[in-house]
């Protein structure tokens, strides 16, 4: 039942560890937020207190998670499109951005391979 | 790798110059440049600027989201308008 900005974490899993489920919280962020909280390593998220939810909480208010992260990412992608850089262009037409190859690979940024259709 | 934080953005030195001397007399004038290296600085805004993209001069308005930036990434120097599609090009060569 621990939910923490609008992501519910794994019951059994150690703090530590649950904290990466949040979106901009990573193991160094979330080992940073353990130790200010001064949680014992190996607590396990069922073994939350209310007191200790709600210490996380205001901890992590200082952090950019979820939302307000993701639509800075937005932001900033939109901001390349708009100023019509490369980088920006390539983000337009869905090409990876940071110079790799596209002959082969890149279906990252591609998706799914469209096959040439083949009926002559 | 980027640039050294100590060495400061690289900016052409003509091209400053002469952006400033636009700046001093109020003048907007587009200027031709090949200086594709050239980080934009706060100055630069407002002013076109035609860049060079190693065959025709490609003008760019200088707005202030594109401090930081380098001129070069403004004109694109390839040119690639998709392949042609298979069932199209085996229909051309039909008829």
């Amino acid at each position: 039942m621990a939910r923490i900005s609008g992501v519910d974490l794994p019951r059994d899993k150690r703090v530590e560890v649950a904290l990466t489920y949040i979106f901009g919280i990573g193991d160094a962020t979330a080992r940073e937020i353990v130790s200010k909280a001064g949680f014992k390593d190996d607590l396990r998220v069922k073994d939350l207190t209310g007191d200790d939810i709600a210490k996380i909480r205001t901890i992590i208010a200082d952090y950019k998670v979820e939302g307000a992260l993701r639509t800075e990412v937005q932001m900033n992608i939109k901001r390349l499109m708009d100023v019509g850089c490369y980088r920006g262009l390539r983000h337009r037409r869905g090409l990876p951005v940071r110079g790799q190859r596209t002959h082969t690979n890149a279906r990252t940024r591609k998706g799914r391979r469209r096959s040439a259709v083949k009926n002559k | 790798m980027p640039r050294s934080v100590k060495k400061g953005p690289f900016i052409d030195v003509r091209l400053a110059d002469r952006i400033e001397q636009l700046n001093k007399t109020n003048q907007k004038k587009v200027i031709k440049t090949w200086a594709r290296r050239s980080t934009i600085t706060p100055d630069f805004v407002g002013h076109t600027l035609a860049i060079h993209n190693g065959n025709k001069f490609i003008p760019v308005f200088i707005s202030e989201n594109m401090v930081g930036h380098k001129l070069g990434e403004f004109a694109p120097t390839r040119t690639y308008r998709g392949h042609i599609n298979k069932s199209e090009k085996s229909a051309r060569i039909r008829r």
